[in-house]
């Protein structure tokens, strides 16, 4: 009990460098800290939304120049046990190569002091200069509770400061306070809390502080309870969930469908212009079929993606995201999952790659990685341009039973097959390979708060702008290459043939044909000829590619007005073969149901898990699940007729 | 009396109970014991899941969720019992 907490020196260096912002989940941090930067971060009540390290300038008008705020995921403890309790006790201690911040904000939300206090009691015990921002005071107002930070001020030695981050209120004497860290001196209150080694003494700790400063707990939070009474109901709790998550897919897909179309449609009239004014060189075509169609093919999923973050963003600000996962999370029990790794598996529903993001949250690495390796099973939406082609062209729009037609009834299938191999997967990893001791299993569920528009519009751009970037990057330098292999080697063209005819003679002795051919005894089972295995190794790259290197590869066929489909399909009596029977098109949407197929995909969970180990194992089960399925639905399409 | 019960996952009415302790040791007794389970704190059973697990508490003014075997762990009895 004797040890000394170490201060830093105290002769104070001209300007503070780096001041922490440190805080519970859902203590309000992430707004305290877009509005002292003026540069915002995302805000939501989804408890560890702060996933990323983020930084951003002190803003001039506080009176400081030059003050770096560190704004660290959420935590309840500096005892790390989840990977955003990792990162941030690293920053703390001055890992990642930099110093140790030279102050550090304790954000503690003053409507559950009691469970912030310890925090505030650990952060002193680094060593660090540590000051209070006490959030939620007029949450705490409204429902009769009592603080004053003054007192709390005495009791501590360190500057406290009642803030209500989203009117501005304190935001000013919080601003003035972090340029200089120097002078919180913690008091005999704090110094005892700091030596205290077991949470017990630290809550005790906290109680006698909150004694010593006359504190009136806030009475329980009437909307949220009553809100709680109806959303987690047994039974209308069952089916609102059940209407959230078909809302969410009608969101991401009814929805986003005029604004997409657009898009492609803009995308394809910009190829055409550039194809129809530009001289006809090979650069000219490369700029149109290979640059403007291949990334548009990617471009096009861009309202898809903001409508899913406006609706995820959201759910998570209000609170509801919370309450999803504890309604689901028996549901995931099963599969040896927690309600935490839903809202990752829903999310990749749009995506893997932010899906596999917000497994940060989850605090068990088991878990969490169980979810990054079945998270890409999830029916991403770059499956979608593939399953549609397919399809169209192949299963008939017949009616079955009231308004589900066979083609409805495909789609809703695959998407049954994504889910139900994600699950399955999860459990067969959670029994096996990943098998181990559990960690509880808590979820904080905030109280209902209406979000802001501001926050949730830009955290919808930072999902945006990665977005985008990915389709500059991957994606463009994957549809030049391919658009390379696709039309190398070159050939004198040969005056007795046609145009077209001289094309088909490039594409068939260009280097992508080559690899389509030398790939024939391993698709040879599922009769994919030539053609379709050029497009299975170009969509490795992502799934999308497929139907964009399709229509490199069938640009030159056809006559006018005949759509993809069409030449897959073959266009009937007398018109052209078809490239697929109906059972190789059945086995090529099965393969596409399960195969990893995705750069992006594969290089976040590189990043995410810390080595190729696990991409590469994801990218070896995968794929092998997938051929194994495509050949048995293949053979069984076959026997059955199709 | 009836003064103890079993642990918090045998509560299902709204009545303020104490808690005497966490079982087991190790990390994961140790995180029960961070986010606020600690001898002596009140906590109180609020619901279930629909599904039947898990089931929320309010635990220092805050609401926190916890499976069935997580509450097994958290050893009560009743509140000035």
């Amino acid at each position: 009990m004797t040890t000394l907490v170490r201060l830093r020196p105290t002769t104070p260096p001209r300007r503070p460098g780096r001041i922490a912002i440190l805080g519970a989940p859902n203590s309000g941090k992430t707004t305290l800290f877009n509005a002292l930067t003026g540069h915002r971060a995302k805000a939501g009540n989804y408890p560890g939304v702060t996933v990323d390290r983020r930084e951003g300038d002190l803003q001039r008008r506080f009176g400081a120049d030059g003050v770096r705020l560190v704004d660290l995921p959420g935590v309840y403890s500096l005892e790390p046990q989840s990977e955003d309790e990792t990162v941030a006790v690293r920053v703390l201690e001055g890992g990642f190569g930099e110093a140790p911040p030279d102050g550090v904000v304790v954000v503690v939300d003053a409507t559950t002091i009691e469970r912030g206090l310890p925090l505030l009691a650990e952060a002193a015990g680094l060593g660090l200069p540590v000051c209070v921002a006490l959030t939620m005071i007029d949450e705490l107002k409204a429902r009769h509770g009592e603080i004053d930070p003054k007192e709390l001020q005495d009791e501590l030695g360190v500057p406290v400061v009642g803030v209500v981050g989203n009117r501005g209120l304190g935001i000013d004497d919080l601003g003035a306070l972090v340029s200089s860290p120097w002078d919180w001196t913690p008091g005999p209150g704090l110094l005892h809390g700091a030596e205290a080694k077991t949470p017990e003494d630290r809550f005790g700790w906290a109680r006698d502080v909150l004694g010593a400063c006359r504190r009136q707990a806030p009475e329980p939070n009437r909307w949220t309870r009553r809100l709680d009474r109806f959303l987690l109901h047994p039974a209308i709790g069952s089916a609102v969930f059940l209407v959230f998550v078909g809302f969410f897919f009608q969101a991401i897909f009814t929805w986003a469908t005029p604004a997409m179309d657009f898009l492609s449609g803009l995308m394809d009239g910009l190829a055409d212009q550039i194809l129809a004014t530009l001289p006809d060189t090979a650069f000219t075509r490369l700029l149109a079929d290979g640059v403007i169609r291949g990334v548009g093919a990617v471009i096009v999923f861009l309202p898809q993606i903001v409508l899913l973050f406006t609706v995820i963003l959201f759910l998570e600000a209000c609170g509801y995201m919370a309450r999803a996962a504890f309604v689901v999370d028996r549901v995931m029990g099963w599969v040896g999952l927690e309600g935490r790794c839903f809202i990752a598996l829903l999310s990749s529903y749009a995506c893997a790659v932010p899906g596999i993001m917000a497994t940060r949250t989850i605090p068990s690495p088991r878990d969490r990685l169980t979810t990054i390796l079945v998270a890409p099973f999830a029916t991403c939406s770059a499956r979608l341009p593939v399953y549609i082609l397919l399809i169209a062209a192949f299963i008939p729009a017949d009616p079955v039973l009231g308004p589900f037609t066979w083609q409805g009834l495909t789609l809703t299938g695959l998407y049954f097959l994504g889910t139900g191999a994600a699950l399955l997967s999860a459990a067969v990893f959670k029994r096996g390979l990943l098998r181990g001791a559990t960690l509880p299993f808590y979820l904080e569920l905030p109280p209902y708060r209406l979000p802001r528009p501001s926050d949730i519009a830009l955290g919808v751009w930072d999902r945006a702008k990665l977005f985008l970037r990915r389709a500059g990057t991957i994606i463009l330098a994957a549809s030049v290459i391919l658009w390379f292999l696709l039309n190398l080697p070159r050939r004198p063209a040969d005056p007795q043939l046609s145009v077209t005819e001289n094309q088909r003679a490039v594409l068939e002795g260009s280097y992508a044909a080559s690899a389509g051919r030398l790939l024939e005894p391993v698709f040879a089972p599922m009769d994919f000829d030539w053609r379709i295995n050029v497009g299975l190794v170009a969509s490795q790259a992502a799934r999308e590619v497929m139907v964009a290197t399709l229509a490199q590869i069938y640009a030159h066929e056809g006559e006018d007005g005949e759509g993809l489909g069409v030449l897959l399909a073959g266009s009937g009596e007398g018109g052209a073969p078809p490239l697929l029977s109906r059972a190789s098109a059945l086995a090529l949407l099965v393969y596409f149901a399960f195969a990893m197929q995705c750069m992006s995909t594969l290089a976040v969970i590189r990043r995410e898990t810390g080595g190729w180990r696990w991409p590469a194992f994801t990218f070896a089960y995968m794929n092998g699940l997938a051929w194994l399925s495509a050949w048995l639905t293949f053979v069984l399409a076959s026997a059955a007729g199709a | 009396m009836d003064r103890t019960l079993a642990d918090v996952a045998d509560a299902s009415d709204g009545r303020l109970l104490e808690i005497a302790g966490v079982t087991g040791t190790g990390a994961d007794s140790r995180r029960l014991r961070e986010i606020g389970f600690c001898a002596g704190a009140p906590v109180r059973f609020i619901r279930r899941a629909p599904l039947g697990d898990p089931a929320m508490y309010e635990l220092r003014g805050a609401l926190l969720s916890l499976r069935r075997s997580e509450a097994r762990r958290i050893r009560v009895h009743r509140a000035g019992a």
